[in-house]
C-alpha cells in the first residue's frame, strides 16, 4: 500500500499526447512527512503515520504536540496512518508525489459535499409525482413506505428523506494523468469526492495495484 | 493560491498562437482526424455562431447547412486536434451569440452581412467546392 494525504485544488481539463481531452482533478498531495512507523513487533500491526501541511506549534493541541515531539517531527495539520506501507520509510522522511507515476491507478477517499436534509428525489433518485396532469401538492413525495397490518411495520432501510452528503466516500481506480513534482501536484483523471480545499487520501488502487517493482 | 496553480497547469495546454476570428465570421476549421494510424485533415466550414468559456475551457460553435440540414459543431479552442482556422469572410453582426440563425431557412440561414458592407444587400456566397466535399460532421 502506498498512500498520500492531499488537498483537492480543483478540476480542469488537459489534453493527452493523442489530443484527447481528459477531465482531471488537481490534488496537492505533498510533501507528506513520515511521523511514526508502527511495527507488528511493537505495536501489533505494521503502519506508517503520515503528516500533511505544516502548522505552527502554537496552533496544534497539547496531545498532538507531545506526539510530534516524541518522534522529533514537525507539527502538521493532518495525520493519517496507512497500514502495511510498501515503501521503506523511516520517521523524518518526506514523501513527495513522485511515489506515484503517470499511468498508475489510485483510489481517492474524501468527504462528499454536505447537502443537508434532502428529500427522496435528490437523495435516492425517486421519480416523484407528475408536475402536471392535475397533480396538486404531490410532486416530490416518495409514496407509500409499507403495506398494511402485515407486516405492520416499516421495513428497515426504507429509503426516506434525511441528511445527505458529508460522508466518507472512496472512488476506485482513477488514473494518474500527470505528476508535477515541482508543485507537489497530482492530476487524477475523473472526479474526487469533496469540495475544493478538502482533504483527500490518495492511495494505490486496491483492486489495481501497481507492479511490485516500484521502490523509493 | 490554488486558483493560480490551476491556471498554471492549464496554461501549459493553451495554444501558442491564439485562433483569430470573431462571431459571425465564416470560417474553415481544419481538424486532425486519426484513422487507424493515419492522420488526415478534415475541414468544417461554417459560420461561427458563438464562443463561450474562458481559458482552457473556451469553446466555439460553428454552424453550417449540410444537405439542407443545419449542423453545428462545438470545438474546444485549445484542442491540439484543431490544426488551424481560416477566416473565409468576416461577418458584421451585432450579437455575441447568433442563435437566431437556427430559425432561418434557406438563403438567409447562411447570409451574415459582410463586414464593412452594412448598407449593402445581403450577399450569399456560392457554395465552395470544399464545403460539399467535407464529410458531414462527425462527433469528436
Amino acid at each position: 500500500m502506498i498512500g498520500l494525504l492531499g488537498k483537492k485544488i480543483g478540476q480542469t481539463r488537459v489534453y493527452d499526447d493523442k489530443g484527447n481531452e481528459v477531465s482531471v482533478t488537481v490534488v496537492r498531495a505533498g510533501p507528506n512527512r513520515v511521523i511514526q512507523c508502527k511495527t507488528s513487533a511493537r505495536d501489533g500491526y505494521n503502519a506508517v503515520q503520515l503528516g500533511f501541511e505544516d502548522q505552527k506549534e502554537q496552533r496544534v493541541n497539547r496531545p498532538a504536540l507531545g506526539h510530534f515531539k516524541k518522534f522529533n517531527a514537525a507539527a502538521v495539520k493532518r495525520v493519517l496512518e496507512f497500514r502495511d506501507f510498501s515503501l521503506p520509510v523511516k520517521p523524518g522522511d518526506v514523501l513527495s508525489v513522485a511515489v506515484f507515476a503517470k499511468g498508475d491507478y489510485v483510489d481517492a477517499i474524501g468527504t462528499t459535499k454536505g447537502r443537508g436534509f434532502e428529500g427522496v428525489m435528490k437523495r435516492h433518485n425517486f421519480r416523484g409525482g407528475d408536475m402536471t396532469h392535475g397533480a396538486k401538492g404531490w410532486h416530490r413525495r416518495g409514496g407509500a413506505i409499507g403495506n398494511r397490518s402485515f407486516p405492520g411495520t416499516v421495513l428497515r432501510g426504507m429509503k426516506m428523506p434525511g441528511h445527505m452528503g458529508q460522508v466518507r466516500r472512496t472512488v476506485q481506480n482513477l488514473r494518474i494523468v500527470q505528476v508535477l513534482e515541482q508543485d507537489q501536484v497530482l492530476l487524477i483523471s475523473g472526479a474526487i469526492p469533496g469540495a475544493k480545499g478538502d482533504y483527500v487520501v490518495i492511495r494505490e488502487a486496491k483492486k489495481n495495484p501497481k507492479t511490485a517493482s516500484k521502490t523509493n | 493560491m490554488s486558483q493560480a496553480l490551476l491556471e498554471k497547469i492549464e496554461s501549459q495546454y493553451h495554444r501558442k498562437e491564439p485562433l483569430k476570428f470573431s462571431v459571425g465570421d465564416t470560417v474553415r476549421v481544419h481538424t486532425k482526424v486519426t484513422e487507424g494510424d493515419k492522420e488526415r485533415i478534415q475541414v468544417f466550414t461554417g459560420v461561427v455562431i458563438g464562443r463561450r468559456g474562458r481559458g482552457i475551457n473556451e469553446t466555439f460553435t460553428v454552424r453550417r447547412i449540410s444537405y439542407g440540414e443545419g449542423v453545428e459543431r462545438v470545438f474546444p479552442m485549445h484542442s491540439p486536434r484543431i490544426d488551424k482556422v481560416e477566416v473565409e469572410r468576416q461577418g458584421a453582426v451585432r450579437r455575441a451569440k447568433l442563435t437566431y440563425l437556427r430559425k432561418r431557412i434557406g438563403k438567409s440561414a447562411t447570409a451574415v452581412r459582410e463586414k464593412g458592407s452594412r448598407r449593402e444587400k445581403i450577399k450569399v456566397p456560392a457554395t465552395p467546392a470544399a464545403e460539399v466535399k467535407a464529410a458531414p460532421a462527425d462527433s469528436k
